[in-house]
C-alpha cells in the first residue's frame, strides 16, 4: 500500500512539474505580443504621440489570422511551412530560457548553445522562404540577414562561452543558480559581456539602429523584406515569432544579469508567484529600456552595422580571452 | 574479420580488372558497381563488428620480400572502416542510377573498385611499405577518375596539380616513415610504437606528418588541389574524395601522431589548432565566394576538415596536460564530427550530380526554382544543407556542440600558447558555423528555390530511383545520428580508449537518451526532446490555425511592393547574395574588389559590374614557387643546345667531382 502511495506521490509531483513547465510555456507566449505592445507604446510616448494600445498586437494577430492567405503563384511547400516552423523553434528556444523558475522539467534538454543555435534554425528558414518567390526584395533581405547573423551569431558565441567559463557550465538553470551566488563577484569579462549581448539582442530582434521593424519600401529593410510576400495566418505567425523572440532575449539578459527574483523548480508554489511578478517587471524594465534605446539613436547605414557587431564580437572574444589568461577576471 | 576484410580488398581488385574488361559493355556498370556496393556492405558490417573487439592481426607473404605485408584490425581502422563502407557504400548506389550518364565508362569503372580497395588498405596496413603503396593507390585511382572528363576545361589543371600534391604528400609521409622506423629499420608499425622518437626527431616526424597527411586532408595552406580536383571527378567519386578520402587523410594523421608516435608534445597541439581554426574559416569563405556548385561543396569540405583538426588540436593539448577526460571529449568530437560530414558531404554530392544531370549546369548563377521541378531531390538537399550549417536537431550540430564544449572545459593548461589557441579557436569556429549557414542558405535558396534562371533549370527532370534511394538514406542517416547522437559517441568510445586509453561517460545508459558530455548540470542536449518539441509545436500551431482561424488560401501574382518584374534575371543571384559578405571578409581576406562602369547618360553600351578576388595562399606560397621552378627550368635550358664536345666535357668534368667527393669522403 505504502509503495503505490509513494508511487502515486511521485506521479503527482511529476505531473505537477509537467504543469509548471507548461504553465511557463503558455506564458511567454501569451505574454510576447504584450511585450511587443508595450515597447511601441512607450516608444510612442517618447515621440509624444498617442500611440496604439498595448494590445493592439493581439488585436492585430487575430485580425491577420482569420484572413485568407494570399499565395504568390510559384510559392513552394517549403514558403508555407517556413512560418510555422520559424514560430516554432523560436518558442522551443525561448521555452528553455528560465523565465520565472529554473531547472523545470524540460531545461535539461538543451543549453545555451543549443538555444542560440534553435534560433538559428529560424533565421536559416526566414531568410530561404524569403528566397523563395524569387523577388529581389526577397533576396535583398535574405542576404543582408545572413549578413548580420555571421557578426552576430559568433558574438552571441562568444557571449555563451564567457558566461559559461565563468560559471563552469552552459546550462541556464545552474548558470542562473551561480549568478545568484555570492561566488560571482564583479568581473570585467561579464561587463564586457553585457554590453556584447545587448548589441546582439538588438541585431537579432531587427530593432534600430541595425533595422526598423516600423518600416516598409524602404532600401534599408532586413527582416521586413523577407516577409514581404507573407500575408494572412502565415504573417501572424511570423510576427509572433518575432514577439516571442524579443521576449526571449530580454528573458535572457534577466536571466543571466539580472537574476533576482529567480525561483527553483523545486520551491513551494506559492514561491512562483513571486517569481512571475519578478519576471513581468524585468519585461517592463527591459521593454522601456529598449524604447527609449530606439527613440535616442538613429539607424545605421547597412554597412555600418558589420562595424557595430564586429565591436561586440571583439568585446565577447576580449572577454573570453580575459578568462583564460587570468581566472580571476 | 580481418580476413573478410583481405578478401574484400582482393575483391574490389577483381571487380577493377573486370570493370576494366566490361567498361564498354551496359553490364559493367551494374557488375562494377553493384560489386562494390556489396562489398562496401560487407565492409560496414565487418568495420561495425571489429569496433569493440580485440585487435586481429594477419602477415600476408606480398610485398617486400623480408617485410611482407602486415594487415592490422583495430578500433581505429575499424570506424575508419566503417566511414569506407558507409561513403563507398552510399556512392555506389547512387552511381547505379547515376553512372548511366557517363560518357566514357571505361574511364570511370576500372578505377573506381581500385580507389576504394586502396582507402580500405590504407586503414588496414600495418608497415610503411604497405601503408604507402595504399596511399599511392588511392591517389591514383582517384587522379585517373580526376581525369575522367579530360577534355572539359580545367581539368588537366587539376589533374597536374593533384598529382603533383599527391605525390609531395606520398614523399614527406615516406620520409616521416623513415625516420621513425630509425637506423635498424623497422618497418613494421608493431616495432615503431615501441621506439619513441623523441626530440628534434619527433619534431620532424610531426611536421612531415601533418604536411603528408594534412595535404591529403586539405589543410590550409596544402589545400589548393582540393577545390579543383575534387569537382572535376564524376559526382559519385566526388562524394567518395570530399566524404571518405579525406576522412582517410585523418586517419593517417591520427595514425602516427596518436599511435605510432606515442603522444604528442603542447607546441604540436598549437600548430594543429592554428592550422585547423585557419582553414575553417578560410575555407568556408572561400565557399562563399564560389558559384561552382561542387566547387562550392569542395571549399566547405576544407571547412570541415578544419573543424575535425581543432577537435583533434584540443584532444592533443588536453593529451599533453593530462586530462584525459577531456582528450577523450576531444577526440570524441573530432571523430563524429569526421562520420557527420561523411553523411551530409555524400549527401550534397549526390545531390550536386543530380542537379548536374537534370539541368546540365553546376553553375549556381544558372539554376533556381528547383524545388518545383525535383521535390524530393529538394527535400534531401535541405537536409543536408541543415545539417552541415549544424542546425539542430541534425548531426552536425551535435558534433559541434561537442567541440564547443570541449573548448568550455577550461582547464588550467599551464603553457601560454595554448592558453591563448583554446579560446582563438572557439571564436574561429563559431565564426565558422555562421558562416557556412550563410553559405548554405545560399546555396539552397539559389540553387532550389526563386524562379529559374536558365531555360536548363526550367525543364529539368527528376533523377532515377537509385539516386533518390542513396540520397534519402544518406538524409534520414543525418537525421537518426543527430536524434540519437548518444549511440555513435558510445560507438566511437572503443577507439579513443584506444588511442588515450580513456573514454567518454557511458551515454545510452541515461533514459531520456541526454548527452551529458560531463555532468547533466553542466551541460546536456537531447536531440530526439528538442527534435519532438519543434515536430509537436509546429503542427499544434498549423493544426490549430487551420481548424480555428481560417485555412483560405488565394493564389495570385507576385506582389513584391507593387513592382513585380517578370523576368527571372531581376532575382538575387549568387554574386549579389554573398556580396555584402564579400565586402566584410573578402575585402581583407581575398582583397576582392569591385569596379563598377557606368555608362554616361546617353551612351547605348551596357553597365558592367566587375568583381576580383585574389586566393592569399596561391599568392603568398604558390606563385614564388611556381615562378622559382619555371625560372629554373628557363636557366637550365640553355643546356639543351650544346655541342657534343660540351657534353663529353661536363660528363668527364662530373665524373673527376664524384671520384674527388668519394677519395675525401673516406
Amino acid at each position: 500500500m505504502a509503495v503505490t502511495e509513494a508511487t502515486l506521490a511521485e506521479a503527482m509531483a511529476a505531473l505537477g512539474s509537467l504543469l509548471v513547465q507548461f504553465l511557463q510555456m503558455a506564458l511567454v507566449l501569451a505574454l510576447s505580443p504584450l511585450l511587443t505592445g508595450v515597447v511601441r507604446k512607450v516608444k510612442a510616448r517618447l515621440q509624444r504621440r498617442q500611440g496604439a494600445s498595448v494590445i493592439q498586437p493581439y488585436r492585430d494577430l487575430r485580425r491577420l489570422m482569420g484572413k485568407e492567405v494570399v499565395l504568390a503563384d510559384n510559392a513552394s511547400w517549403l514558403f508555407r511551412v517556413a512560418p510555422y516552423f520559424i514560430f516554432a523553434s523560436t518558442w522551443v528556444a525561448a521555452t528553455l530560457v528560465p523565465t520565472f523558475a529554473t531547472g523545470l522539467l524540460f531545461s535539461w534538454s538543451g543549453d545555451l548553445i543549443v538555444i542560440t543555435a534553435l534560433v538559428g534554425s529560424a533565421r536559416f528558414v526566414q531568410a530561404l522562404a524569403g528566397m523563395d518567390i524569387g523577388t529581389s526584395f526577397g533576396g535583398l533581405g535574405a542576404s543582408r540577414e545572413v549578413m548580420i547573423a555571421s557578426l552576430a551569431e559568433p558574438a552571441m558565441m562568444m557571449i555563451v562561452f564567457c558566461v559559461a567559463l565563468i560559471a563552469g557550465c552552459t546550462q541556464l538553470s545552474t548558470i542562473a543558480g551561480f549568478m545568484l551566488s555570492e561566488a560571482v563577484g564583479l568581473r570585467v569579462s561579464l561587463a564586457l559581456a553585457l554590453v556584447a549581448l545587448i548589441i546582439v539582442a538588438v541585431a537579432e530582434n531587427s530593432r534600430i539602429p541595425v533595422d526598423n521593424p516600423a518600416t516598409h519600401l524602404e532600401l534599408t529593410m532586413v527582416h521586413e523584406a523577407m516577409v514581404l510576400e507573407y500575408s494572412g495566418r502565415h504573417l501572424a505567425m511570423i510576427e509572433l515569432a518575432s514577439s516571442v523572440k524579443l521576449l526571449l532575449y530580454v528573458s535572457l539578459i534577466g536571466c543571466i544579469f539580472v537574476p533576482v527574483g529567480l525561483v527553483h523548480g523545486s520551491a513551494p508554489r506559492a514561491a512562483y508567484a513571486i517569481g512571475i511578478v519578478a519576471w513581468l517587471a524585468k519585461l517592463a524594465v527591459g521593454g522601456t529600456l529598449l524604447a527609449v534605446l530606439e527613440t535616442s539613436v538613429a539607424k545605421m547605414r547597412v554597412f555600418r552595422v558589420p562595424n557595430f557587431l564586429g565591436a561586440a564580437l571583439m568585446l565577447g572574444l576580449l572577454g573570453v580571452l580575459l578568462l583564460f589568461v587570468s581566472r580571476g577576471m | 574479420m580481418i580476413s573478410l576484410v583481405a578478401l574484400c580488398v582482393l575483391a574490389l581488385l577483381v571487380l577493377a580488372l573486370l570493370g576494366a574488361v566490361t567498361a564498354l559493355m551496359p553490364v559493367g556498370r551494374v557488375l562494377v558497381y553493384g560489386g562494390s556496393l556489396v562489398l562496401c556492405l560487407v565492409l560496414l558490417v565487418a568495420g561495425l563488428a571489429s569496433l569493440d573487439t580485440t585487435v586481429q592481426r594477419v602477415t600476408l607473404p606480398l610485398g617486400l620480400p623480408w617485410i611482407g605485408a602486415h594487415l592490422r584490425l583495430d578500433a581505429l581502422a575499424a570506424g575508419f572502416l566503417v566511414l569506407i563502407g558507409l561513403g563507398g557504400a552510399g556512392a555506389s548506389l547512387f552511381a547505379l542510377g547515376y553512372g548511366r550518364h557517363e560518357h566514357a565508362p571505361q574511364r570511370v569503372l576500372p578505377f573506381y573498385p581500385a580507389f576504394l580497395a586502396g582507402m580500405v588498405l590504407v586503414v588496414l596496413a600495418d608497415d610503411a611499405f604497405l601503408f604507402l603503396f595504399a596511399w599511392e593507390l588511392m591517389s591514383l585511382a582517384s587522379w585517373a577518375l580526376v581525369m575522367t572528363d579530360h577534355q572539359a576545361e580545367g581539368t588537366a589543371r587539376a589533374g597536374f596539380v593533384y598529382l603533383l600534391m599527391a605525390t609531395f604528400s606520398g614523399l614527406t609521409l615516406l620520409l616521416a616513415f623513415g625516420l621513425l622506423a630509425g637506423a635498424q629499420g623497422g618497418y613494421d608499425f608493431a616495432s615503431m610504437r615501441q621506439a619513441h622518437p623523441t626530440g628534434l626527431l619527433a619534431a620532424l616526424v610531426f611536421v612531415l606528418a601533418t604536411i603528408g597527411a594534412g595535404s591529403k586532408a586539405g589543410l590550409v595552406p596544402l589545400h589548393v588541389w582540393l577545390p579543383l580536383a575534387h569537382p572535376a571527378a564524376p559526382s559519385h567519386v566526388s562524394a567518395l574524395m570530399s566524404g571518405v578520402m579525406t576522412k582517410v587523410a585523418v586517419y593517417g594523421f591520427i595514425r602516427i601522431v596518436f599511435d605510432l608516435m606515442g603522444g604528442p608534445v603542447w607546441w604540436q597541439a598549437v600548430v594543429v589548432l592554428a592550422l585547423g581554426g585557419v582553414t575553417a574559416v578560410l575555407g568556408v569563405l572561400q565557399a562563399l565566394m564560389e558559384h561552382d556548385v561542387k566547387r562550392l561543396l569542395a571549399c566547405s569540405t576544407i571547412e570541415n576538415v578544419g573543424i575535425i583538426f581543432i577537435g583533434l588540436g584540443l584532444a592533443m593539448a588536453f593529451q599533453v596536460n593530462g586530462f584525459i577526460a577531456g582528450a577523450a571529449l576531444a577526440m570524441t568530437a573530432a571523430l563524429f564530427h569526421a562520420f557527420n560530414h561523411t553523411l551530409f558531404k555524400s549527401l550534397l554530392f549526390f545531390t550536386a550530380g543530380s542537379v548536374l544531370s537534370a539541368t546540365g549546369t553546376r553553375d549556381l548563377e544558372r539554376l533556381g526554382g528547383l524545388i518545383h521541378r525535383m521535390p524530393p531531390t529538394a527535400v534531401v538537399a535541405l537536409v543536408g544543407c541543415m545539417a552541415i550549417s549544424a542546425l539542430p536537431p541534425l548531426n552536425g550540430f551535435a558534433s559541434e556542440w561537442l567541440i564547443f564544449q570541449a573548448v568550455l572545459l577550461r582547464p588550467d593548461l599551464p603553457q601560454w600558447g595554448l592558453k591563448f589557441m583554446l579560446p582563438v579557436d572557439g571564436a574561429l569556429l563559431a565564426l565558422a558555423a555562421a558562416l557556412a549557414a550563410a553559405c548554405f542558405v545560399r546555396l539552397f535558396g539559389i540553387g532550389f528555390l526563386g524562379r529559374p534562371r536558365s531555360p536548363a533549370a526550367a525543364e529539368a527532370q527528376e533523377v532515377d530511383r537509385f539516386s533518390i534511394a542513396a540520397m534519402a538514406v544518406f538524409a534520414a542517416l543525418c537525421l537518426l545520428a543527430g536524434l540519437f547522437p548518444g549511440a555513435a559517441i558510445d560507438a566511437i568510445a572503443p577507439i579513443v580508449d584506444l588511442l588515450l586509453a580513456g573514454r567518454m561517460p557511458v551515454q545510452l545508459a541515461d533514459p531520456w537518451l541526454t548527452i551529458a558530455p560531463i555532468a547533466a548540470s553542466r551541460s546536456s542536449y537531447n536531440g530526439l526532446l528538442v527534435a519532438t518539441f519543434i515536430v509537436v509545436s509546429t503542427t499544434i500551431a498549423a493544426v490549430g490555425i487551420h481548424r480555428l482561424a481560417s485555412r483560405a488560401v488565394r493564389r495570385a501574382p507576385i506582389w513584391d511592393c507593387g513592382f513585380p518584374d517578370a523576368r527571372p534575371i531581376t532575382q538575387y543571384s549568387g554574386a549579389s547574395f554573398a556580396q555584402p559578405l564579400r565586402r566584410i571578409f573578402g575585402a581583407v581576406v581575398f582583397r576582392a574588389h569591385e569596379t563598377v562602369d557606368m555608362p554616361a547618360p546617353g551612351e547605348t553600351r551596357p553597365a558592367t559590374i566587375r568583381k576580383t578576388i585574389h586566393d592569399p595562399v596561391w599568392d603568398a606560397l604558390y606563385a614564388p614557387l611556381v615562378g622559382l621552378v619555371t625560372w629554373a627550368a628557363e636557366a637550365m635550358n640553355v643546356l639543351q643546345f650544346l655541342t657534343i664536345r660540351r657534353y663529353l666535357a661536363f660528363v668527364f668534368a662530373a665524373l673527376v667531382v664524384l671520384l674527388l667527393a668519394l677519395t675525401l669522403w673516406q
